[in-house]
């Protein structure tokens, strides 16, 4: 396991590197010289070439990154020209918020997924189950920017049960940062479900033709305890896998749904940089939250490990 | 006590349907909402529509009318129009995009999967860096750089799709590559770029076709999604993206500005994905394997 370990994270730093090269390179090599965007375009070239001076932005490229990676591996980001923030104070003050709503995204989606994959998968064929699949199918070609539109539509605007846009901090009052939260995280759960659904629904029906269920039932167990204990364990990779698979997915929901619902989360940053032109911001933004994935991928695959003793020993 | 009620029994014991190769109505539903929308895209300078780009402030949020047969937007602009062009500014993108993950993507999985060896390593792990980028915040990223074209966002959308594109063609010519017919060209001395395009393209071709459908809805969607943030195509050019953008600013008033390209949208997607699924199901190697 030590080794699994070891060799995983070895191969963890070419990644790393490479996105970190692939970030810097985006934001240098690509037209637009950060020097004018500080200064405007009324800038006398004088001073454009003096501000690129003081940023090192007239020495060569490559020494620009190692200077850049040099920075950044001593936890300087940089920071923001317009605020003066620096890259970690904003995602940190930032974090919760996107960790937050993701989280509750995610209970939401498993919260509807898994009971009708189980209901589905124990009467598989049935008119219920292909009505769910149908329906899961449909939701798959439902992005999210427009399931908020209609929930905003349905519980904002004419029900009037919830508000539409805003944020408050937990801390500050909880239950109304929770009235804040569940649009935003009802509209990314509505993408979620039909994914975990899916897969687990096929998993499922494989799962219940197994002798150790029908012993299980011979042995006049619970249908509720053959199903959630016996029949749902097995699944558990199966879930791992799709929540690793979703979290891509997620972080870009999250961008539009913190936009949409002015959620002041790290996609909201990063949309924020775009629009302002805030290129320090953005770079840093891209590298933590693409090293930030490529982690959460790493522990998707150790957990996927430690459940399934073949892959770690190389069998799979 | 009623210990076991459940059915587990019979029913889930029989080896799950293998699905029927028949294509259903639902396909061939899919296959004529995606001609119209075609149709109506590629004819849209010679049907009898108004400017989609016209503004007239006094007809703002105008209702339907033998004028405007879809009412206005905010704007003034006819509805009915800017949702005709915007649909060719989805399937622009839309087929483009794939277009150029199915080319470089198939080529590099094809040529992975058949010399094995450092090269794949070398492509297998370029495309994990790129999938190390959550794909839309690396599109927003690049966009922002480049500036917004419609030229930009269907490059930087077409490269993203590479990685899966990659993955598909490499999966399915690692397969072939043992069958029979493969070794026995090899037998025959057939040259290693003859294999690749008589021996294995065609077999690996229609896999691939069936998710670059798959890929259209996905671009599509992606484009709307960038669009609507207002970071994709350029104004005042109709998207449906940024039209359901536009249309969230009247939810209250109009809210058929936003659901009109919303349904419009949704319908495409799901058609795309029917036939992209169906067709899939038809190739699915496992099947194949039997």
């Amino acid at each position: 396991m030590l080794g699994f370990v070891a060799r995983r994270l070895l191969y963890l730093v070419p990644v790393l590197i490479a996105v970190s090269l692939l970030t810097f390179l985006i934001a240098s090599l690509l037209p637009g010289d950060l020097a004018y965007v500080i200064l405007g375009d009324q800038a006398t070239p004088e001073k454009v070439e003096a501000l690129r001076h003081d940023m090192g932005l007239d020495q060569p490229v490559w020494w620009r990154y190692i200077s850049w990676l040099g920075h950044v591996l001593q936890g300087d980001f940089g920071r923001s020209f317009r605020t003066g923030q620096t890259v970690l104070q904003a995602v940190a003050e930032r974090l919760p918020v996107s960790i937050e709503l993701m989280l509750l995204a995610e209970i939401i989606g498993l919260a509807i997924g898994v009971p009708l994959a189980i209901a589905c998968a124990v009467r598989s064929g049935s008119a219920f189950d292909r009505f769910m699949t149908g329906t899961a199918f449909g939701m798959l070609s439902v992005p999210a920017f427009l399931s908020a539109i209609l929930l905003i539509y349905l519980f904002a605007v004419e029900l009037r049960w919830l508000p539409a846009t805003g944020y408050v901090p937990f801390r500050e009052d909880p239950a109304g940062n929770l009235r804040f939260l569940v649009l935003p995280a009802l509209t990314l759960a509505v993408a979620e479900w039909p994914g975990i659904m899916r897969v687990l629904r096929s998993d499922m029906i494989a799962t219940l033709q197994e002798d150790y269920i029908a012993l299980a039932k011979a042995k006049g167990l619970k249908a509720s305890r053959i199903l959630f204990v016996h029949a749902l364990k097995p699944s558990s990779l199966t879930l791992v896998t799709i929540t690793g698979i979703n979290i891509g997915r997620l972080i870009g929901g999250a961008l539009i749904v913190e936009t949409i619902f002015a959620l002041p989360g790290i996609g909201r940053l990063l949309v924020g940089a775009i629009y302002t032109r805030d290129l320090i911001i953005l770079q840093g933004v891209v590298l933590l939250v693409a090293a930030g994935f490529v982690l959460m991928n790493f522990v998707v695959d150790m957990l996927y490990a430690v459940l399934d003793p073949r892959i770690r020993h190389g069998h799979a | 006590m009623a210990t076991l009620e459940l059915s587990i029994g019979e029913e889930v014991a029989v080896t799950p349907v293998r699905r029927t190769r028949r294509l259903g109505p639902l396909f061939w539903a899919a296959i004529a909402w995606m001609t119209f929308v075609f149709v109506a895209a590629a004819l849209a300078n010679l049907l009898p529509l108004p400017s989609p780009t016209d503004m007239d402030m006094l007809e703002r949020r105008a209702s339907m009318s033998a004028q405007h047969w879809l009412g206005t937007d905010g704007l003034g602009r006819d509805e009915l129009a800017r949702l005709i062009y915007g649909a060719r500014i989805s399937l622009i993108v839309g087929l483009c995009a794939p277009m150029i993950g199915i080319t470089i993507g198939g080529a590099l999985g094809m040529l992975a999967g058949y010399f094995r060896g450092r090269f794949e390593t070398l492509v297998v792990g370029s495309m994990d860096v790129l999938l190390a980028f959550p794909p839309l915040i690396l599109a927003l990223a690049v966009t922002a750089y480049l500036g917004q074209s419609i030229l930009n966002l269907t490059c930087i959308l077409g490269v993203l799709g590479i990685p899966a594109f990659m993955r598909v063609a490499r999966a399915a010519t690692l397969v072939l590559a043992r069958r029979e017919f493969v070794i026995a060209a090899q037998g025959l001395g057939a040259t290693h770029a003859r294999i690749l395009l008589r021996e294995l393209l065609p077999n690996v071709f229609l896999p691939l076709f069936a998710f670059f459908l798959l890929g259209v809805a996905v671009t599509i969607v992606a484009e709307s999604a960038l669009s609507f943030l207002g970071l994709g195509v350029p104004p005042p050019i109709p998207s449906w993206g940024s039209m359901i953008g536009e249309g969230r600013e009247s939810l209250e008033i109009a809210p058929r500005l936003a659901f009109l390209p919303a349904v419009t949208m949704f319908l495409t997607v799901l058609s795309f994905n029917l036939v992209g699924d169906a067709l899939r199901a038809l190739t699915d190697p496992r099947q194949g394997a039997l």
